[in-house]
């Protein structure tokens, strides 16, 4: 399979202005990579960032000033583990200050109710808060954290004491989808606004550890049943947010809602990428914060120009009349499971490689599942998925 | 977390408070914010959202706008009953 052919500077890619496209809705804020939990399903990054690398308070307060000048709405502090960082209470009270929609993603473990209830002060609008399972020991399991699952449902409850809304932030696979009601009962039981249900999405760590993962199709329409009826059955009571393990879609998902349309990520150290897996694509080259402004990066960064709108797609994609619909599916599962980040996304019933790779992964969901290979740094492998 | 509700004429609306109603300066737009989510407004939305406030029945928001934009209190009450029902069931208006 042929890679990419990227022009040096990027000069003849279109700018986001040439698109048409308006500013970014909402800035996904990787605070730190450094986490206490080691799920095998993490979405950062393998090459995990360090400390040292990390960006200070200041370079942060500086990303929020632009953020809100270019009109962005919302902004998730996130992680890994975002309270690792000891000035979370400032960027909370940056954020808040500066009218952003503040919501904190994170695994809880760190948190104590007097550090909620300052959070909650500041400003601090919502948290989401990760579940492994709802069984303590299998959640703690995959977590790679001891007693992590009971300290999570404390927090649950300092959170709902502070009066901060809460989502429980469920991530569902072959492993614990059989306790997928339980999981919306546990989030009626923590008193949670909303619950998100998200099948393992495979990039990363969690690609090397499809096969611990991946559910069958039986399963996977099994729990899209009862997420259907708990939607109907809690319909203003509990929002339901559902996301299926798009191999077994028949259109890919739009992801991010297009390449560079909608959203931004930034990584620990600043880069600006189109979204957070996106440095699983090799040749992609980022803007940083500490070089560029937030707003030239959006306007002009090669990563995020490369492939948006549609003039990057070859066949089947070029020609498809959903092109502007899905946007092609996404290039990081394009890149992983073709070699070449604008083939057509494999999710795609269209694609001539969907066949092949996901009766694979269907095959995988059906043997025994493989142990783990926990998110931690340093890990190395020896092949490349 | 709330029981269903349903809009009447006597409910006082609000928002939840995950759910914020906000001018954004740069765009020049109100839109209302929830966790992952965005709901771009029209401008009767915005001028029956702006009268929201937990202390307002509905009827008291329709005569409001009725003066306002003179004209007939039912049809915009049955207006605002529609919209502020669909905003509940998605979970962001309570009572």
């Amino acid at each position: 399979m042929k890679s990419d052919n990227i022009t040096s500077k990027g000069g003849n890619l279109k700018t986001a202005s040439q698109h048409g496209i308006q500013a970014p809705l909402a800035l996904l804020a990787e605070l730190s990579h450094r986490c206490p939990l080691q799920c095998p399903y993490c979405s950062n990054p393998v090459q995990l960032e360090k400390k040292t690398g990390e960006l200070t308070t200041d370079e942060w307060r500086s990303v929020i000033d632009q953020a809100v000048e270019m009109g962005m709405h919302q902004i998730h502090l996130s992680g890994g583990e975002p309270t690792v960082r000891h000035d979370l209470e400032e960027i909370v009270e940056h954020c808040t200050k500066k009218g952003l929609y503040t919501n904190l993603i994170t695994s809880g473990v760190l948190l104590n109710p007097d550090r909620l209830k300052k959070l909650e002060k500041l400003g601090l609008e919502h948290v989401q808060l990760s579940f492994q399972d709802t069984e303590k020991e299998n959640a703690d399991r995959i977590g790679g954290y001891k007693g992590g699952h009971e300290k999570k449902l404390e927090v649950a409850k300092w959170v709902r004491d502070v009066e901060l809304p809460l989502t429980c932030n469920c991530v569902v696979h072959r492993q614990n989808i059989d306790n997928l009601e339980n999981f919306i009962q546990m989030a009626l039981d923590l008193d949670a606004e909303r619950v998100e249900i998200a099948q393992v999405q495979y990039y990363g760590w969690a690609l090397k550890n499809r096969a611990a993962f991946i559910p069958t199709p039986e399963q996977l329409d099994h729990a899209t049943e009862i997420v259907e009826k708990a939607r109907v059955d809690l319909k203003g009571k509990l929002v339901i947010d559902y996301v299926i393990p798009d191999y077994y879609a028949k259109h890919p998902k739009n992801c991010m809602g297009g390449w560079g349309r909608r959203f931004l990520n930034m990584n620990p150290k600043g880069d600006v990428l189109p979204c957070h897996a996106a440095e699983t694509i090799p040749h992609l080259k980022f803007d940083n914060v500490r070089e560029r402004s937030l707003k030239w990066i959006w306007e002009n960064s090669e990563a995020f120009n490369l492939y948006r709108g549609t003039d990057w797609m070859p066949d089947p994609c070029k020609s498809c009349d959903r092109k502007e619909i899905d946007w092609g599916g996404c290039r990081c599962q394009a890149m992983a499971l073709t070699g070449d980040a604008k083939n057509t996304d494999p999710a795609c019933s269209i694609s001539p490689l969907h066949s092949e790779i996901f009766s694979m992964a269907a095959d995988e969901a059906r043997r025994a599942p493989p142990e783990f290979i926990y998110r931690r740094y340093g890990v190395r492998f020896n092949s490349p998925v | 977390m709330t029981d269903i509700l349903k809009i009447n004429e006597n409910v006082k609306p609000k928002f939840p408070k995950h759910v914020k109603f906000r001018h954004n300066k740069a765009r020049d737009e109100w839109v209302i914010l929830a966790p992952e989510r965005l709901v771009k407004l029209d401008d009767i939305a915005v001028e029956i959202l702006k009268l929201v406030d937990g202390k307002v029945s509905v009827e008291d928001i329709s005569i409001e706008l009725s003066k306002k934009f003179n004209a007939p209190k039912e049809v915009i009450m049955s207006d605002v009953i529609n919209m502020l029902q669909e905003l509940s069931d998605k979970g962001f208006i309570e009572e």
